[in-house]
Formats: structure tokens, sequence, C-alpha cells
């Protein structure tokens, strides 16, 4: 079933290290196959790069079947490259033109700076995780948590959150680089489980604190992550989180 | 860490401020333009109105304290969190969108209003400054007209042309605290071109504003799902081009002459 091989123009953000300035190289990506992945046409673009002496485009990559969250890359000014529910390892050659120029940015943020060429430092999401999302009460092995009944619907709620993989593209499209979406969703899932309920206020809290102090944006409801996410984690969650840090604070308010 | 600390040095406590302190403003916006619109029912109607606005005494001084602590706030919020955004993405991306999803851009690109609420929401408060200055401090070099609006009172003598309306009965000796005499006013006011032309537009603003604010505040305190945000979004639609209707109506009125 495979196609007709492209031919296709890159413009790759390349920058040595942190401290780099970084500039955009153009690349050509011949007898590209539209059955590659997005990160496939990138190793062979690579293997070209090497054979002719020169630095490989570095960008992350983990899992590649759209599940770990590592890849990270704006292709053409959208954040995993466009596709609805996607990641980049997971979008494929075969929706591009031959004869495209493609342009490959790494995510934009203050608070994921750039270690190099595409690949962006997203610890602060870690330390965010670290502040509150977790849980404290021991729920054994699998039959164990199983015993815990869970409401079908918010079993249902709290997996739709939990599908967040922590990418980062919500921060990358947003325009003012809010983690609000990820936060959202990690304050949700855990908020919704009956396992989550001792921490529940102070979660909220610390999570949102913290998303503050990494220096990420704030919302104004462009919509824009919701448009990228790779899980399609919806904007409701964010009210839902906001209706949580309400109620986190009015409670920690009169103790 | 306490109550204040979560709300006014939180990203989501101050997007809450602005979210309370928006409806409020939004509620003022509303009285405001039905205020207004007694206009159409003649110049007793509207001076009656003022007047009986004015009579209030402290409530009155209550609820402009109330709406000057709003805008503050409102201001005040607004700039630190669009400046905490700007600091969050300091770099643009260069690439131009181009979705593989077919009509996919408009819902990756932000709407225009969301992009440019702290641009509408600045050029209203310096309009909202005009305003006062024009219709309430009455600064006479401001107003494009050779008169003074602190002169336009409703008089009970002067039975010629000028007079519009009678609304309260002179007290003895008390001319100069007698009701002003709005109807003349905002006809002479609006009767400017560039003065009107400069309310359409700030109006136009505030609508734009209010396209996006009326919708997103209910996002920020969190009552927005999926459920009800076609229902919020058309609440925000409507509200704001009925308030543009209503509010442009009122120069509008005044410059083709229907307001006699």
């Amino acid at each position: 079933m495979s196609g007709e091989a492209m031919n296709l123009t890159l413009r790759v953000w390349r920058q040595d290290d942190a401290e780099d300035a970084g500039r955009f190289e153009t690349y050509n990506a011949p007898d590209i196959s539209p059955d590659m992945s997005f990160l496939e046409m990138l190793d062979v673009v690579n293997e070209g790069i090497i054979a002719d002496g020169g630095e490989p485009i570095a960008f992350d990559s983990d899992c590649r079947e759209g599940i770990c969250g590592t890849c990270s890359m704006v292709i053409n000014g959208v954040a995993h490259g466009g596709q609805q529910g996607t990641t980049a390892c997971q979008l494929h050659m075969r929706h591009f033109r031959d004869g495209d120029t493609i342009t490959i940015e790494p995510w934009r943020a203050t608070a994921f700076p750039v270690h190099r060429d595409l690949i962006v430092d997203r610890t602060s999401f870690e330390r965010i995780q670290q502040a509150g999302g977790f849980i404290s009460v021991r729920t054994g092995s699998v039959p164990d948590a199983n015993a815990t009944p869970v409401p079908k619907e918010d079993s249902d709620l709290a997996m739709d959150a939990a599908q967040c993989i922590g990418c980062g593209a919500c921060v990358a499209a947003c325009k003012n680089a809010s983690a609000m979406l990820f936060v959202a969703a990690k304050v949700s899932h855990l908020s919704l489980m009956p396992q989550g309920q001792p921490e529940r206020e102070r979660r909220a809290l610390a999570m949102v604190q913290q998303m503050d102090e990494e220096g990420f944006g704030n919302c104004t409801v462009t919509g824009s992550c919701e448009a990228v996410c790779p899980k399609e984690i919806s904007l409701d969650f964010i009210a839902r989180m906001n209706r949580e840090y309400g109620r986190a604070i009015l409670k920690s308010g009169c103790n | 860490m306490s109550l204040a600390h979560n709300i006014f040095n939180t990203s989501l406590g101050r997007k809450y401020l602005m979210a309370l302190t928006g409806a409020g403003l939004f509620g003022f916006v509303v009285m405001h333009m039905l205020g207004n619109l007694t206009i159409f029912a003649g110049p007793a109607a509207i001076n009656e109105y003022a007047a009986n606005l004015h009579s209030l005494g402290p409530l009155l001084w209550v609820a402009r304290l109330g709406l000057l602590a709003m805008v503050a706030i409102h201001i005040w919020a607004a700039v630190k969190l669009s400046a905490e955004n700007k600091r969050a993405r300091q770099v643009r991306y260069e690439g131009a969108v181009q979705p593989v999803d077919e009509d996919r851009k408009s819902e990756i690109v932000s709407r225009y209003a969301s992009r440019t609420m702290i641009y509408s929401g600045l050029i209203i408060a310096a309009f909202a400054f005009y305003h006062l200055a024009h219709y309430t401090w009455k600064v006479p070099q401001i107003n494009g007209v050779d008169a003074d609006f602190e002169e336009f009172y409703v008089h009970e003598e002067d039975a010629g042309e000028e007079q519009v309306a009678f609304v309260t009965v002179l007290p003895e000796g008390k001319e100069g605290a007698n009701g002003a005499d709005v109807y003349r006013m905002v006809k002479t006011g609006f009767g400017v071109w560039w003065v009107s032309a400069f309310y359409v537009v700030a109006v136009g603003l505030l609508c734009v504003h209010l396209s996006h604010g009326l919708s997103a505040m209910f996002q920020s305190r969190g009552f927005k799902t999926k459920s009800t945000e076609k229902l919020i979004n058309r609440f925000a639609c409507t509200a704001s081009w009925l308030l543009f209707i209503g509010y442009v109506s009122v120069p509008l009125g005044v410059l083709f002459g229907f307001v006699k």
C-alpha cells in the first residue's frame, strides 16, 4: 500500500546547547515514503547528515507509539503537527505532499528551556507533579485496588484526565505558554478518585503554586491547548481545576 | 498559606478576581445602558432618571467606590497576568499554521477577541476616563462644542426654546442645586461627530471584549462544561450584540435626529 516517494524540504531549528542563540537550517529530505512516521523521516534525514559528516538533528523520542509523551516538536506552527489527537511519532508522512517545506521547531516556553535542537527541558512538569500529583494511601495490588468501588461516571471522567501523557503540547500551543491543561488533568484525575481524597485540597493548592513558580503563563481560555492535545484532554478540566482550587482556598481559609 | 495569598498571589486566584470584577462591571454596563435608553422616552424620563440616581446620596458614593475598586482590581490583575503571559512565552513560532487536518486552523489559532483582551481593555479604560471627564466632570475643553455642560440645568422659569424638561420643583434660592439637564447635555455632546465616533469605536471594543470575557468568566470560576459551553457562548455573543446596539443607538439617534 506504499504510495509514491516524496521529496521534502525541512527547515529545522538547530541549537548547540542552552546558551547558543540557535538558527534555522534547511535540509533536503529526498525519497521519503508516505508510510514513514514523522520521526522515521527525521531518522532518515539524520542518516544522511551523519553520512555527510554533520551533527544529526537532536530530538526526543521514546515509545514511538503515542503513549509516552516524549516526542515534542512544533511542525508547521502546530504542536505535534496538526493532526487531531496525534503525537509527532504517530503522524505519518502520507499527510504531507511532495515538494512541501516543513518547519520544525522545539516547544517554545520560558519554563521549557531548549537543551539542544528540538529537545527542551521539561523537568518543570516533574516538579509540578512532585508538588502534589500523587496519592499517599496504600492501594495494594490489583485485586485490592479493585475492591474500592468507584462510580462509573467518575472513573470514566478520571480516565479521560489520566490520558494526559505530560508531553507539554498544551504549553507549546498556548500563546501564554500556560500549563493549565496539564495541571488541570492531573488535579482532576486524582480528585475524582476515592484514593485521591485525603490530599485533595493540598494537591490543588500545591500544584497551582508550583505551576506559578515555574513561570508558566495563565489561561486566557483561547482553547489552543485542547485543539493540539494528542490525548484530546478537554478544556472542561481547566474549569474543574478552577472549581477544585476555589474549593481548596475556601476550605483552607476556614482552617 | 492564607486566603488572601491564595487569591491575590496565585494565577488562579487572580483569574477569579478577573471573573468576579468582570461580572460586576458587566452588571454596571447593563444598568448604564438601560438608563441611557430612557432618552428615547423623552427629556423628562432621562432627567428624572438622573435626578433619582443623584438623590441616592451616600448610596451613590458606595456604588461609585465599589465600581472604582472593581475597575482597579480588574486592571491590576489583567496587567499582572498579561505581564506573566508575556514572560512565559518570549519566542514566537516561525512556522505558519498549516494543519494537516482540514478546517483545523480556526481551532488552533485563538480567536481575535481572546488574543486582544488587554488592548481592548486598556482602550476601554482610556475611553471611560474621557467619558467621565466629558459627562460627569463636565470639562468644557474636551466636549468639542462652545458650551459648558455645567450650565445645563433644568430651569423652571426659563420657558423658552432652550427648556426641555421639568423634573423637580426648584426650592427657594437653590438654583445651583437643581437637577442637571442630562437630555440637553447628551444631545449637545453627541452632536459632535468625532465624540460620537470615538464612543461608537469604544463601545464596539467593549463588546468585542465582552464577547470573550462573558464566556471566559464562567470558565475561570469553573462553571463551564462541554454541555453548557454552547449556551454560555451564545449568551456572551447575544449580550455583546444587545449592548452594542443599545449603546450605539443613543449617539446615532442624536446624529440622525431620532432624539428630538
